[in-house]
């Protein structure tokens, strides 16, 4: 089953966890088969929010919501359940500064 | 057949004696409650149906279990001719070797597979606690709404979105590994105690006690004890039952509070003692002793004093000094404050609660202000006895607790 982690931190402490310490984890998931894709993002200064509304877009500046914690990177990793889940996720190396949230992906109805 | 004849009555006896352990068994099997649980219920029927004429099974759990799985098994294959057959859950349809599933050690598990589960640490305190007397238990949605004074509607949903998570996330059955105990053992007895408590002295409503959760959660206790004797759930039991064994004696016959030192030693439940003391013994002899056991420790030294003024209040203040190097919170703080005051004098113990009330943590604990007005009233200071019992009183959300605090405020000549 697929989960989404998603990494949140405090944006003055999205540099506190050093890079190669993120690429190591990738890596590590990578090599152990558990890893679809890991990105991390850019701060939310950079965030463009799109809507469409009757038809219409409508574009903003910002992320959707504005909250301490800001979504800082994602791992889509492959995992048994969801235990196996929160294992992966407490060894995201952020984890130990900010937060993981971890979600079930949900298959779209064809 | 009527509800008096006794094949009927055998089907109810087999029901409350193994609902539970049937459903926890078919929960691994059909990999999913509602499915689980609806199975179950069918296998009861069928019980009611074919017993009479069969006579009883050899087993009756076996017989149900293996009923409740084929029932379950048809239906979805029903289901599976109108709709894809992917939809099947692949748990449910995949035949599984009768005498695997049977095995006793299996067996056993699945009640301790339901009890982390349903406590598991992804869902909310308020959804494990409600899905443990739901699915542990076998409490109705009814029942466990009365108990907690919270609406049925909220709880049936508060059930309902606790299965859908354990669904859609994928929180798995089965017991944690060695490895992870520890953290999900913790949840586990979290949640049974908060039941105990919420039964021994319900936090609001018109009655001090409500037995019922009492007994669910000394139940469940006893279960785990004897599934997996971990020395913090061999403490728990014990705890909960040295608790429990008192109380006949805390409250008079017009339902008012009787606090320990002046309760009748004689209505205590020997039996329940003797049952505690000699589970702390074997938790104590774990070695390192976790929090529920110096707990049981400390209320096994009141349960073992003939009278009130024999009680060894040095050993409890030493349990306490342990308790606050275990687990040390403001309220075991306050409790030990509260053991120094009766091993070294009022004087002495109301300078601790005084130190932690200035820390501002225990500000609006009730029991924080009555101990204090205790102790100044032991010492003679009655406007600040007065003044605190007040402040107990505006924090106090418990009748017979209001009217304990009442009281004590009319014999230091207020009348409220």
């Amino acid at each position: 089953m697929k989960y989404l982690c998603l990494v949140y931190m405090e944006q003055q402490k999205l540099h506190a966890v050093p890079d190669r310490e993120c690429v190591a984890c990738g890596e590590g998931l990578r090599q152990s088969g558990k890893l679809i894709a890991a990105e991390a993002l850019q701060p939310t200064e950079t965030a463009t929010t799109v809507r469409v509304r009757s038809g219409k877009m409508s574009v903003t500046d910002g992320p959707f919501a504005e909250t301490k914690e800001q979504l800082a990177g994602f791992y889509l990793i492959e995992a048994r359940d969801l235990n196996d889940a929160i294992q992966v996720a407490a060894k995201i190396p952020p984890a130990r500064e900010g937060s993981v949230e971890v979600r079930p992906i949900r298959e779209l109805a064809p | 057949m009527t509800p008096a004849d006794p094949v009927h009555q055998t089907v109810e006896a087999v029901y409350a004696a193994e609902s539970r352990r049937v459903l926890a068994t078919l929960i691994r099997l059909l990999g999913d409650f509602d499915t689980a649980e609806e199975a179950m219920h069918e296998a009861f029927r069928a019980a009611l149906e074919q017993w009479p004429r069969e006579g009883l099974p050899v087993n009756p759990r076996a017989w149900l279990v293996s009923t409740g799985r084929f029932k379950a098994i048809d239906s979805l294959r029903r289901l599976a001719r109108f709709d894809a057959l992917d939809v099947v859950s692949d748990a449910a349809l995949a035949v599984q070797d009768d005498v695997a599933w049977a095995d006793p050690e299996t067996l056993e598990d699945d009640r301790l597979r339901l009890i982390f589960t349903c406590c598991h640490p992804a869902l909310s305190s308020d959804a494990q606690v409600a899905l443990t007397l739901r699915e542990v238990c076998g409490l109705t949605t009814e029942e466990i709404a009365h108990a907690f004074v919270t609406p049925a509607p909220t709880l049936a949903q508060r059930i309902v979105r606790a299965k859908g998570k354990i669904r859609d996330a994928r929180i798995p059955y089965e017991v944690p590994d060695q490895a992870s105990l520890p953290e999900r053992l913790e949840p586990v007895l979290r949640v049974v105690y908060l039941v105990f408590n919420e039964g021994y002295a319900a936090s609001s409503g018109t009655s001090v006690t409500r037995c019922d959760l009492s007994a669910e959660a000394i139940r469940v206790g006893r279960l785990l004890v004897d599934l997996m004797p971990e020395p913090e759930a061999i403490g728990l039991l014990a705890l909960m039952l040295l608790h429990d064994s008192r109380r006949a004696a805390r409250t008079d016959a017009a339902g008012d509070i009787v606090l320990l030192n002046d309760q009748d030693r004689a209505r205590w439940d020997r039996a329940q003692i003797a049952e505690g003391t000699g589970l702390v013994e074997r938790a104590l002899a774990s070695g390192q002793p976790g929090a529920y056991a110096i707990q049981a420790a400390i209320a096994a030294v009141h349960a073992e004093a003939p009278r009130a003024d024999a009680t060894d209040w040095h050993e409890i203040v030493g349990l306490y000094d342990v308790l606050m190097k275990t687990a040390p919170s403001p309220v075991v703080e306050l409790n030990r404050a509260v053991a120094v005051a009766m091993a070294d004098g009022p004087a002495a113990g109301l300078a601790l609660i005084d130190r932690i009330l200035e820390r501002g943590e225990l500000a609006d604990y009730r029991l924080a202000h009555a101990a204090r007005a205790d102790l100044c009233r032991r010492l003679g200071r009655m406007a600040d006895a007065r003044a605190s019992y007040h402040r107990a009183l505006t924090l106090s959300r418990q009748e017979p607790e209001r009217r304990f605090l009442e009281r004590r405020l009319a014999e230091l000549g207020e009348l409220t």
